[in-house]
């Protein structure tokens, strides 16, 4: 009977436009939410900068001195910190993350500190060995989540239970483009720098009491603003991601109520229609 | 009067502060130092303490520092720190809960060094802020 069709495209209609309404709702909180995380990110830039300003004016000072985070070793066992989110429909950001760390990972020895929950299921899951798990954190990241994620990976690298520090993390290039990225965290790289400003550089900085005791105490700051910093740009990734994915779940709602609007028309109309012609039919009869 | 140089204290959650002043004065791993406009290009770590900020005039203001990284050159001092406060802006309560807890910590774990250290990092942080807010009230 065509009145059943109707019925039941009436149905998927409502159906629908209820998800519809949700995944709506949705966009909008992560639109509101990306806004904040922009500007976290934004506050956190001078100190970030700053931070790596100094390194870098330091590490040429300290070609003779021993730190065991400068000094290169063999590699036995690769560190990784993963930063994901808590919570997926978000389009591919966290499978796109855990992509690029397995990516990197191939053949090493390998451990990992999984950071949101999505990670953390992931890489238990498949059984690799976890020296760390810290969840519903990745929404509002703060730098005392960043210092005791650092404190971790920094035991763990003293006491060569791994011999290399690797953090993967989705960067915010724009707000609809994010790219999951790794960068190496420890050892550190020294850049080279050219001679004549060594030298320069020399004359002019004092190190309070030492370089060497400045170094221990900044490895450690760069290391945590560095997570701080991958945190938060994560966390804008990720409501940037999770946006798009709203966005265009709303878009394809909106498609599908418009054809459905139409069908339940044509449905109509065909019933319509047989009515007509049944009455016609009908009254022609009677003649 | 003397000549002002410029003093930016950057935490990771913001600039904190951002001005022309006459002098500086930090507590540093070695002892409290006092910055003055042309001072000799320095990098040195600053402990928990204060900051005191001399504008001239008489002017003055004081903030609590939590450990951080103390860079001097040509064009200023700049600080480093994971956290700065003006005293207006120390929630009293939350310090003296902090202190209690810090105790209580240490007093439970006075076994495990690791333990014991970040507490009294915690406790020293703690009464660092108490008696700023109070002094100012």
């Amino acid at each position: 009977m065509a009145g059943a069709g109707m019925q039941d495209i009436k149905r998927r209609i409502r159906s629908v436009d209820s998800t519809k309404q949700i995944t709506k709702a949705m966009e909008l909180v992560s639109s509101a939410k990306l806004r904040r995380a922009r500007q976290r990110v934004e506050e956190n830039r001078p100190y970030f900068e700053k931070i790596e300003e100094t390194i870098q004016g330091i590490l040429p000072h300290t070609r003779e001195l021993k730190n065991s985070y400068i000094d290169q070793r063999e590699v036995k066992k690769t560190g990784y910190i993963v930063i994901t989110g808590d919570r997926g429909l978000c389009g591919g950001y966290n499978t796109n993350a855990i992509k690029k760390a397995l990516n990197h990972m191939e053949d090493r020895e390998v451990s990992v500190i999984a950071i949101g929950q999505k990670g953390v299921n992931f890489f238990r899951k498949k059984g690799y060995d976890l020296d760390g798990e810290f969840v519903s954190i990745s929404e509002k990241p703060m730098f005392s989540d960043a210092k005791s994620i650092g404190k971790l990976a920094m035991e763990l690298y003293q006491n060569e239970m791994i011999d290399e520090v690797n953090l993967v993390y989705t960067e915010f290039v724009s707000t609809i483009n994010h790219k999951p990225r790794l960068i190496k965290l420890l050892p550190l790289d020294q850049k080279e720098i050219p001679e004549e400003m060594e030298e320069e550089r020399d004359e002019v900085m004092t190190y309070e009491p030492s370089a060497e005791e400045v170094l221990e105490y900044l490895i450690p700051k760069y290391v945590e603003s560095m997570i701080y910093g991958a945190l938060i740009d994560a966390s804008a990734s990720e409501q940037g991601a999770r946006r798009v994915a709203m966005e265009s779940a709303t878009d394809n709602a909106e498609e599908m109520i418009d054809d459905l609007n139409l069908k339940y028309n044509r449905a109509r109309q065909a019933s319509i229609t047989q009515e007509i012609s049944e009455i016609v039919g009908g009254a022609e009869a009677q003649n | 009067m003397a000549k002002k140089f410029h003093v930016e204290i950057v935490t990771p959650n913001r600039i904190f502060f951002d001005e022309e002043v006459e002098k500086l004065v930090v507590r540093t791993t070695t002892g409290d130092i006092a910055i003055l406009h042309d001072h000799t290009p320095l990098v040195t770590p600053v402990e928990i303490g204060r900051a005191k900020i001399i504008y001239g005039n008489d002017k003055e203001r004081e903030a609590t520092i939590s450990p951080g990284i103390l860079t001097v050159d040509e064009s200023g001092a700049i600080l480093l720190t994971d956290a700065a406060e003006w005293p207006e802006e120390i929630d009293l309560d939350r310090a003296e809960r902090a202190k209690k807890r810090a105790k209580e910590r240490l007093e439970a774990q006075k076994k495990n060094e690791v333990d014991e250290t970040r507490a009294q990092v915690s406790l020293r942080k703690a009464v660092n802020r108490i008696e700023l807010a109070k002094r100012k009230k």
